[in-house]
Formats: structure tokens, C-alpha cells, sequence
């Protein structure tokens, strides 16, 4: 693992890997827009709203699967203190926040329509809701601190324990109040999603994957060279002061 | 044995402190009842009202009362260094969290619990309830204690920290917010309130075994 715990292989890397995915997500985008717009069936009870869902439910899958690798890349730096972990651990909690915020919207104004309201106090759109502000917190705890090693300690401590917490969360609010429909099941003995449905949900879904593949990288890389460019200031600063001296 | 007197003296240290010169607990039992007197004013003086919202607005405000005073467990005794002190005692560092947040426990949220009933009365809470909200405040307070002590480590290197305390740990106590007042609410509508405070309790002595951990790694690295 430790491999890749030089920024310029794992530069190597994520240069080879960006391309493909790129490519993936493009045309995963392309075609499954494509398809929500021209092709998906109509549902007898939600009408034109149902295209609303081929956004909101890959969004808030990605949105708990980020935090879910957040907490695993946090659980690498503590225990192996890989120097690439709590990066990627920020990266890709800012694309969980983003996830997060664009299935409450797109959850927001499908229930509109539907529940006719914007927001009900909805066990899962509450849960929702309360990720949203641990991701919140998360990325204040990284922007609040000054050194980079503290900072990345701090929040890994933190994505530990709200991962420990997030089950809990889930279902004491759960309890509290339920509305929304079950989870949409793909898998399994009896998916309840139409067949005519699901091939763009599918598209869409690896579009959402594909897209935090390659964001995630790029912000690594940007956070990489980031740190270069402070450390080669550091280190110009200092030349300049033995220089005087 | 040597190890369980520097426990004790610390716990009492603790408890001693925070109602001394510079502690704060006097402070938050005050806030603790002021932010109780501003909802009849607010939500007006109607007792039905007031009795249908008055065990989740002490839950609430026994919460942030909480909140707000810990930014005392860890900052001070980091301020006048006594903190590397108890770093360097016998115990462990996560003994020490544990006693510390005892004493948070016992200085700052016993007196509040003790309270509740008095200022339930203003809300017009109705009698039978005041045994439940007694019980599960004992039951589910310890865990804001802990979880909170997570917060105020992970931000003790921070100046100010105090805002951000709020986004760290509010989001979670939310399962003891629930658990506690359902415990109530279920008391009142005849319902049995012993799951809520099962779960209620669960909560407390998971957060009681997590939190010494991830706060004393979280000193370790404000320490450095």
C-alpha cells in the first residue's frame, strides 16, 4: 500500500486511470440523459416527475457510499498514517456534501408534486439532512486548523466516530418518523422498480460512480500540487533568508 | 490502587473547579433556566401549548446547555498547562477523559436535571411525566457529556472553537434527543416507555466506551 504513498506514482496513476474514466462518465452522461429524456416509460402515478428519480437515487447512494470511503480512508491514516489517505479522505468529502445537497434538492422538488410539500420531517429525508451537516462539520474541522498533519488527524478522528454514529442516527430517526417509500431494490428476488425503468437508472448510476472517480483524483492531484508549491515557498524563503544571512 | 486515588482526586478536582474562580457551571445552570423562561414568551402563554412542547424544549435546552459549557472540559486546564500534568499521571489518557467527563457530568448536567421538574412546572408539564423526564435525563445525559467531550478535544487546538463545537456534535445527539423525549412522550400517551429507555441507555454506554478513546487521541495530537 505504501507504494503509492509517493505523490509522483501515485501522479503516474491517477494520470492513467483519468482518461478512461473520464471517458466512462462522459458517455455515460450522454447517453443516460439521453435516455431520461427521450425513452423512460411515464409512470401512471408520478407522470413526468418519475425522470426526477434518475438523479435523486444515484445521488443519494453516492451520497452515503462517499461517507462510507471518507470513514475508510480515515481508518488508513490512523492506523498506517498513508500520507494519500486523509487527502482523498477531503476530496472526497467535499463530492459527498455535493451528492448529499443535490439528492435533498432533487428529493425537495419531487416532493413537491407529489407529498405536496417541499420538505416533510421524513425519517430519510432527515437523515439526509443530518449527513449533510456531518459532512458540514467534517469540512470545517479541516479548514479550521492551521498545520495540514493536525488537521488531517482531527477530521479522521471525527469521520470515525460519525461513521459509528451514522447507524445509529439512521435508525433512531427512523423510528421517529417514517413517510418516505421503502429503498428502491435493483438486486435481488423481486426488484421493485419496473425493468423499462431501470436500464437508466443503471446508466446513471455508473455516470455518478464514474464522476467520483474522476473528481476525486483531480482534487488529489490538485491537493498534491498544493502542498508542493507551499513547500517549494518554504523552501525558497529559506535560501533567501541564509542568502542575507 | 494508587491508580483509582488519582482517578478520584482527579473527578474531584474536576467537580471542585467548576464551581470555583473561573468555572462555569453556576453560569450554564443560569443559562439552563433563562433559555427555559424565553419559550412562554415566544410561543405564548398558553398552557396547552406549553405542556404539548415543554419535554422536548428541556431536552433541547438541557442539550445546548451542554454545549456551551464544553469548552471548559479540556481549553482550561490546556491554558494554565495542567493538562500535560494529568497527560503525565499514572492513568492512562483515557482514564482521565473518563474522569474529567464525570465531572463535567456531575458538576454542570446533575444540577440541571435536578432543576428540570421546577422548571417543568413553569412549562406545565403534566405531574405524571416528571418521573420519566427525571429518568431519562439521568439515562441519557451522560452521553451528550461524552459525546461532547469528543468535540472539545478534537478542537482544542482551535482559538474560538466554540461555534464549531455545535457543528460537530449536534448532528450527534440527535439519537438521545429522540430516545429521551419519546421516553416521555410514550409515559404520557400510556405507552411503554422502557424501549425508548433501553435505547436510551445503549446510546450513553456506547458513547461512554468510544468517546475516552477518540478524545485522548485527539488530546495526543493537540499535545504534540
Amino acid at each position: 500500500m505504501h507504494k503509492y504513498a509517493n505523490p509522483a506514482r501515485f501522479t503516474r496513476l491517477a494520470n492513467a486511470i483519468l482518461p478512461w474514466a473520464t471517458g466512462v462518465m462522459i458517455l455515460a452522461f450522454c447517453y443516460g440523459l439521453y435516455l431520461i429524456v427521450t425513452n423512460s416509460y411515464v409512470d401512471s402515478k408520478q407522470g413526468e416527475t418519475v425522470r426526477i428519480m434518475y438523479i435523486h437515487v444515484p445521488a443519494a447512494m453516492m451520497s452515503m457510499a462517499a461517507y462510507a470511503s471518507v470513514a475508510l480512508a480515515s481508518f488508513v491514516y490512523l492506523v498506517w498514517r498513508h500520507p494519500l489517505a486523509t487527502i482523498a479522505g477531503k476530496a472526497m468529502a467535499y463530492l459527498g456534501a455535493g451528492f448529499t445537497m443535490i439528492a435533498l434538492l432533487t428529493g425537495m422538488l419531487w416532493g413537491k408534486p407529489m407529498w405536496g410539500t417541499y420538505w416533510i420531517w421524513d425519517a430519510r429525508l432527515t437523515s439526509m439532512l443530518i449527513l449533510l451537516f456531518l459532512y458540514m462539520g467534517y469540512l470545517a474541522l479541516w479548514s479550521a486548523m492551521e498545520s495540514h498533519e493536525k488537521a488531517a488527524r482531527a477530521t479522521a478522528i471525527l469521520a470515525l466516530v460519525g461513521v459509528v454514529n451514522l447507524p445509529i442516527i439512521k435508525y433512531s430517526v427512523e423510528w421517529w418518523n417514517t413517510l418516505h417509500q421503502p429503498a428502491s431494490r435493483l438486486l435481488g428476488e423481486n426488484p421493485n422498480i419496473h425493468p423499462d425503468l431501470q436500464a437508466p437508472l443503471w446508466i446513471m448510476i455508473i455516470a455518478f460512480q464514474a464522476y467520483f472517480v474522476v473528481f476525486t483524483l483531480v482534487r488529489m492531484k490538485l491537493e498534491i500540487n498544493k502542498r508542493k508549491i507551499a513547500s517549494l515557498k518554504a523552501s525558497r524563503i529559506h535560501a533567501l533568508s541564509e542568502d542575507t544571512l | 490502587m494508587r491508580k483509582s486515588i488519582v482517578f478520584w482526586a482527579l473527578l474531584k478536582r474536576d467537580i471542585v473547579l467548576a464551581y470555583t474562580q473561573g468555572g462555569s457551571a453556576g453560569v450554564v445552570i443560569a443559562f439552563f433556566m433563562i433559555t427555559l423562561v424565553l419559550y412562554p414568551f415566544g410561543v405564548g402563554p398558553d398552557p396547552i401549548i406549553l405542556a404539548n412542547i415543554s419535554v422536548g424544549v428541556i431536552w433541547v435546552t438541557a442539550l445546548l446547555s451542554c454545549l456551551l459549557s464544553l469548552d471548559r472540559l479540556f481549553q482550561m486546564d490546556r491554558e494554565d498547562g495542567s493538562l500535560d500534568d494529568v497527560m503525565m499521571s499514572p492513568l492512562s489518557l483515557e482514564m482521565s477523559v473518563l474522569a474529567k467527563t464525570i465531572a463535567h457530568w456531575v458538576a454542570t448536567i446533575l444540577p440541571i436535571i435536578i432543576l428540570a421538574p421546577l422548571l417543568a412546572s413553569l412549562l406545565n408539564m403534566p405531574q405524571e411525566s416528571y418521573g420519566m423526564l427525571l429518568l431519562s435525563l439521568a439515562i441519557g445525559t451522560p452521553a451528550l457529556s461524552f459525546i461532547g467531550a469528543i468535540g472539545a478535544a478534537l478542537t482544542l487546538t482551535i482559538k474560538r472553537g466554540s461555534a464549531l463545537v455545535a457543528l460537530l456534535i449536534l448532528p450527534l445527539y440527535i439519537p438521545t434527543l429522540i430516545f429521551g423525549v419519546g421516553a416521555v412522550s410514550a409515559t404520557t400517551n400510556d405507552q411503554n416507555a422502557l424501549p425508548h429507555l433501553l435505547l436510551l441507555g445503549a446510546v450513553s454506554l456506547l458513547s461512554m466506551l468510544i468517546s475516552p478513546i477518540a478524545s485522548a487521541s485527539a488530546i495526543k495530537m493537540a499535545q504534540e
